[in-house]
């Protein structure tokens, strides 16, 4: 019987080296897993990078995971995360036909509405951005393609936990 | 290179050479210990051959015929020294050459150290001649690996290779040195990495686990213990030996803990798993504590996960935490080095003699002894059994020797049988099941232990996957004895055929080559037996020759590997027939 699959959000810190990319999503590809949203930056600590990825499966399978990920000779530490213990944004633009600005006047409403903003305006087109959660990009991306989207993109979840991560303490453990 | 090494100390501020890349990735061998490493050279590596040219009599390179014989020569030669093995390719094919082994090496937590050339840095990623992105492509069976574009990069990078293969839970380690980085000269000094700031080589033992594991082992009725390879690589036998006595407890080993305790201990009670022994498989579902130790519930050791051990409170003691609860929930986790862990335990464990759960061990093993074993070693029908080569070989080395087996039907066999008296001993492919690994992983385990007997015992079909290392066998004059178990077929294969394809026999016979023929075109002694009358001698005479020696033993040809445990299966529906 499947079991039922959850959303998590991960968090792996780790050394900012060339080749990590594939070592971690080659854990999640060979379990035939695929990745809803992966966002790599740099963190709270100098030097060490933080990786935010966003996965569809059981926690149990989760739990291996993060083991696996852990495991890796270049991560520090690895937590997951359900919806409700992270703050989370998501980020999207909009490029769209400017002429729609004026002879759409709704469109103004919407991204008013919807805390969306106005990027840039030329003569052609217009970017708009947002950042919120998943359901309000959503919302404004079904709002907008009404009217004809040039181009869109969204990018990865980028997370912060409620509780502590204690990776600092982790990293002090090791230095001395 | 981002990743924080363990700060030097400053007070030893080393003196520097003005080295190129090449030289120093020799000298760094050298700091690490390295006195013989398997290869084969190429247009991507060849400023590291001729250094090692220059340092011939200090290091040793072995010319395999196939940069997979050398992965596996150095398996080899890690498995049966506790050393790291080292193998050198070129870039390109010699590179992807390697790979198998490098995943053999991954499975097995086998110490390993790989090096390969790259084309030079400025070429990277324009489809060069002999480019391929070993990198990437090794990234999934490796326990790190990294590319070196600059000279300066090499010691610490070198450092941290061999730190890694080592320490914690062993692995293969693969280093890519752009041609460039081998020509480049540098100011060279060489410091060994004591640790890694992101990885943990070995967890703390925590001191409620070990009450935790205390405590059911001393109330347990039935307790039952399997070991696996982490006893091995530990270097925990005497540990074990002292754990399992005083608590009296019968264990069980996996393929690759076999050796950690002699054969013939009373407490050992055979091999679980597939192919493993009657008693042990069936009352895995019997007993009461079950306590795993350095083995990580393979399936081939399980069965059907769902059947497996459900009545039991599980134990395990587990240097790798992704380990722990992976396959089979656990009750108490010990973590840390079984070396540590066990000896740890030791005064919380009450002295026990367990005589009656232990009677249920002989019982079922006279059951598996009428069954399997008589006829496996003392065969009344005409044709030679597997079984009774390993009684002769047995007889003939008195459990002193290394076997180390290729994959298949006369992998099972041999470990089933032989005999061990002393460590590290028993030399397979495990996890990966790699066919013709045997051949060359007895070339390195030979000249890692040259005063040790080591015996390969291959089947025909993974004979000939590497049998060109018979080419590097003559060179090095390597004393392996070979013993090619010919059954004509690919057996394994065949059984399942048999057992589970209504006997239709896809592509699983062979039409085999004259092998002693070839053996004495590489100046080897070489015998083929095909009666029983013969064996004894010949085995005999095998074992007694100074040099390599190649003996064919034409077996039964389809013949089974019995108890089995078919795949999805329990472990206590464990087939006799």
């Amino acid at each position: 019987m499947e079991k039922e699959l959850k959303q998590f959000t991960v968090s792996v810190y780790t050394e900012n080296n060339i080749g990590l990319l594939n070592r971690i999503s080659a854990i999640f590809q060979r379990r035939h897993i695929n990745i809803e949203s992966i966002n790599s930056s740099v963190s709270e600590i100098e030097n060490v990078s933080k990786w935010t990825i966003v996965v569809n499966l059981t926690e149990e399978r989760m739990k291996k995971i993060i083991g696996q990920i852990e495991k890796q000779v270049e991560v520090i530490k690895a937590y997951y995360h359900t919806e409700t213990e992270i703050i989370y944004q998501e980020s999207c633009i909009f490029k769209m036909k400017s002429d729609l600005l004026f002879d759409e006047r709704q469109i103004q409403n919407i991204i008013k509405d919807s805390n969306a903003r106005i990027v840039t305006v030329n003569k052609q087109f217009f970017v708009i951005e947002k950042s919120g959660r998943k359901e309000e990009i959503e919302l404004l991306h079904r709002e907008l393609s009404v009217f004809g989207i040039m181009q869109f993109t969204r990018s990865g979840r980028i997370a912060v936990s409620k509780e502590e991560m204690k990776i600092s303490n982790i990293l002090k453990t090791i230095d001395h | 290179m981002e990743t924080k090494t363990i700060q030097k100390t400053k007070e030893t501020l080393q003196k520097t050479e003005r080295l190129t890349g090449s030289e120093a990735i020799v000298r760094c061998l050298l700091a690490e210990g390295v006195n013989t490493l398997y290869g084969y050279p190429g247009g991507a590596i060849m400023p590291v051959y001729d250094e090692l040219y220059k340092y011939q009599d200090k290091i040793h390179h072995v010319l395999t015929r196939h940069e997979q014989g050398a992965t596996h020569a150095a398996q080899g030669y890690a498995r049966i020294s506790g050393e790291v093995g080292v193998a050198i390719a070129t870039s390109g094919p010699g590179a992807t050459n390697l790979i198998t082994g490098i995943a053999d090496a991954q499975i097995d937590s086998t110490p390993m150290v790989c090096i390969t050339g790259q084309v030079a840095s400025h070429l990277l990623g324009s489809d060069a001649f002999q480019e391929t992105d070993i990198v990437g492509i090794s990234t999934p069976v490796t326990k790190w690996n990294h590319q070196i574009t600059k000279a300066s990069e090499i010691p610490e990078v070198m450092a941290k290779a061999f730190y890694i293969a080592r320490s914690g839970r062993p692995g293969p380690v693969l280093i890519d040195i752009t041609k460039d980085a081998q020509f480049e000269e540098f100011d060279f000094s060489y410091e060994k990495c004591k640790g890694v700031r992101s990885y943990k080589a070995v967890p703390k033992t925590d001191e409620n686990s070990l009450k935790a594991a205390a405590k059911l082992i001393n109330t347990a009725k039935k307790p039952l213990v399997v070991w696996g390879q982490g006893v091995i690589l530990g270097e925990a036998e005497q540990e074990f030996k002292n754990f399992i006595e005083k608590a009296g407890i019968p264990s069980a080993w996996t393929i690759l803990g076999v050796s950690a305790i002699p054969t013939e201990h009373p407490l050992n009670v055979g091999m679980v798993g597939m192919h493993g022994n009657y008693a042990p498989n069936v009352l895995t579902n019997e007993c009461d504590v079950l306590i795993a130790i350095g083995m990580r519930f393979d399936d081939r050791v399980t069965g059907n996960l769902a059947t497996y051990a459900k009545q039991a409170k599980v134990i395990h003691f587990e240097i790798d935490p992704a380990e722990v609860d992976k396959n089979v929930k656990t009750n108490v986790a010990v973590l840390g080095n079984a070396k540590e862990s066990l000896a740890a335990i030791l005064p919380l464990i009450k002295k026990n003699e367990h005589a009656i759960w232990r009677r249920a061990f002989d019982d079922l093993y006279a059951i598996e002894y009428e069954k399997v074993i008589k006829n496996d070693l003392y065969p009344t029908k005409e044709g030679l059994t597997m079984g009774e080569v390993l009684k002769e070989i047995n007889i003939q080395s008195k459990g002193e020797a290394a076997i180390v087996s290729d994959v298949g039907q006369h992998q099972m066999i041999a470990c089933r049988y032989a005999n061990f008296n002393q460590t590290k001993s028993n030399i397979t492919s495990g996890g990966l099941g790699t066919m013709g690994f045997g051949l060359p992983a007895a070339i390195g385990a030979k000249m890692a232990a040259p005063e040790r007997e080591v015996v390969c015992i291959c089947g025909d079909g993974g004979y000939q996957m590497t049998i060109q290392e018979l080419g590097t066998i003559f060179q090095q004059r390597a004393a392996v004895k070979i013993v090619v178990l010919n059954n004509d077929f690919l057996g394994m294969v065949r059984q399942w055929q048999q057992l589970f394809f209504d006997k239709r026999y896809a592509s699983t016979e062979m039409t085999n080559p004259d092998f002693v023929a070839i053996a004495k075109g590489y100046h080897l002694n070489a015998r083929r037996v095909t009666k029983r009358e013969e064996l004894a001698e010949a085995v005999a005479e095998m074992m007694q020759s100074k040099e390599a020696y190649f003996l064919e033993v034409c077996v039964e040809k389809e013949d089974n590997v019995f108890p089995m445990i078919p795949t999805g299966a329990s472990v206590s529906d464990i087939r006799l027939s």
